[in-house]
């Protein structure tokens, strides 16, 4: 790729970042309501931990699972979504017949997912830590973005795989991908530790990137731990994200292939 | 190079519940450098099927498709880069407005907004569009409008084969008229080949300088509107497509 080309794959990727950027803006009062429920969900579990006794410590043991939750799911979801939203606005053949590259499609997707569900996260815990006199002053704030951006990088991957299901099933892929998503919630201990699971359990649960940005989370945000304190959970979470990206990239591809054997790149109705 | 399109022995099946439908059965034509090719036929009769294997959104079970000269599944990224389409629908996110959808369309051609953006407001106001509706949501515009806003967007990125999928379906007659005739004058000035399907027979008479007769998948008959009338001694185009088929053009639809 020479220097021209480069250059219209980043007007290409900043393109995608930009139309997701204006739909959010268009789409604001569902924005507000799809928000409110987030809030909603995120304080429901503030005071499961409150009930739980354990004070601040176990309000915000819950809250980071909520909050942490809530940004992992954004990713997927933006991602995952990408294809179904288009069929349903019925631009999906137009995306698609565009010279740019799947890759740039998906890595724009990815990051307006990043910076959307960054500020989404952000403005949650402002809203939701006064109802519960959260104290931060433990927190290791350079270790705490470190494991956001490694967690976003391997889910991003599991996004793309996630992505190539209403792709090659337009009736029943996005159901799927809550199916899928419901799943990864139940075992990356989002809100109890993973080893109160069967032992079947907990070993599928090493297999999610999740397990790891929580736990990793949780220490820098609880415990104040460093960056190397919490390598053994920030190694196999940038591993997995340099295995899932490629693989999600080829899964996806591979879906596009078969879309176009199918015919089923084409819009709804 | 004179041709620019070369359809050989097309061949494209679907399964649907079952059954396999043969869409295209082994479709073959060739399209020369700036002309306005029309291919005519009923509904279902496969001419959707066409474009969107030339969009490179569908892949055939037999047979090649080159634009100029390049195989539309072999040089996929090259071909990309040197066709567009209006399609039946306007296919827009029709919340965003007609510039925010035109600067995605552009940027994803690779173009930088700041270039864009003159051009994207010069080629609304060819088209008609008034300036006090470049930020209107394109829910609010009615369905020529939208279809006007669809070919300024293929136009964009200057496109050397324009795909033209019944661009006029479901519009009212003064809507159609300025279409029909934008359609001319823009493919003129920018020199562009198109390919133009449609099942209504005054469009196809009044734009394209050759016309394919579509049926079952199936071309039957090809020529120029004169050529084809003189060949089936007929007063129209409907008359052509009752001696060449058999039937009559309105009883001629099949399920897609």
């Amino acid at each position: 790729m020479n220097k021209g080309d480069i250059l219209k794959e980043f007007y290409a990727g900043l393109a995608v970042v930009i139309r997701n950027f204006d739909l959010v803006k268009r789409y604001w009062k569902w924005e507000i309501v799809f928000f409110a429920y987030t809030i909603a969900n995120t304080v429901t579990m503030g005071f499961v931990g409150k009930s739980m006794g354990g004070g601040n410590r176990t309000i915000l043991y819950m809250i980071i699972g909520a909050t942490m939750w809530s940004y992992l799911s954004v990713l997927f979801e933006v991602l995952a979504e990408t294809v179904a939203w288009e069929r349903w606005e019925g631009t999906i053949e137009y995306t698609f017949m565009s010279p740019m590259k799947r890759i740039t499609h998906l890595l724009g997707t990815c990051g307006f997912a990043i910076v959307y569900g960054m500020l989404r996260t952000f403005l949650l815990f402002i809203i939701v830590a006064p109802l519960f006199g959260i104290n931060l002053g433990s927190m290791n704030v350079s270790a705490t973005l470190m494991v956001l951006a490694i967690a976003s990088i391997s889910f991003t991957g599991f996004g793309m795989m996630g992505a190539v299901l209403p792709l090659i099933s337009p009736e029943k892929g996005v159901q799927v991908v809550h199916i899928f998503q419901a799943f990864i919630l139940m075992i990356s201990g989002v809100y109890y530790s993973v080893n109160v699971m069967p032992k079947w359990m907990e070993t599928l649960s090493y297999f999610s990137p999740a397990t790891y940005a929580l736990e990793a989370m949780r220490k820098t945000v609880l415990n104040g731990e460093g960056i190397w304190s919490i390598m053994d959970k920030l190694a196999p979470m940038a591993l997995m994200g340099m295995l899932f990206l490629p693989l999600g990239l080829f899964i996806f591809k591979w879906g596009e292939r078969f879309s176009k054997r199918k015919g089923f790149l084409k819009r709804n109705g | 190079m004179n041709s620019a399109v070369k359809v050989y022995n097309v061949k494209k099946y679907f399964k649907k519940t079952g059954k396999l439908i043969e869409a295209l059965k082994g479709v073959s034509f060739e399209i020369k450098r700036g002309e306005i090719y029309g291919l005519l036929g009923p509904n279902g009769s496969g001419k959707s099927t066409l474009i969107r294997l030339m969009s490179t959104l569908l892949y055939p079970d037999c047979g090649r498709i080159e634009i100029f000269s390049h195989d539309v599944f072999e040089d996929e990224n090259i071909v990309k880069r040197m066709i567009n389409r209006v399609s039946v629908e306007a296919s827009f996110f029709m919340k965003l407005s007609a510039i925010e959808n035109l600067r995605y369309a552009c940027g994803i051609y690779g173009l930088p907004f700041g270039k864009s953006k003159e051009h994207i407001s010069n080629m609304l106001e060819q088209v008609g569009i008034p300036k006090n509706r470049f930020n209107d949501p394109l829910e609010n515009f009615s369905r020529g409008m939208q279809q006007k806003v669809a070919i300024s967007r293929a136009f964009l990125t200057a496109p050397v084969l324009m795909l033209l999928d019944e661009p006029t379906t479901g519009l009212d007659p003064k809507a159609k008229r300025e279409v029909q005739s934008m359609v001319k004058d823009i493919v003129r000035e920018h020199d562009a080949t198109v390919l133009l399907t449609t099942h209504d027979m005054e469009e196809a008479e009044k734009l394209c300088d050759r016309i394919s007769i579509i049926h079952h998948g199936k071309i039957v008959a090809e020529g120029t509107p004169e050529n084809l009338k003189e060949r089936y001694s007929a007063q129209t185009l409907e008359d052509v497509f009752l001696e060449a088929i058999g039937v009559k053009f309105e009883e001629a639809d099949e399920d897609e």
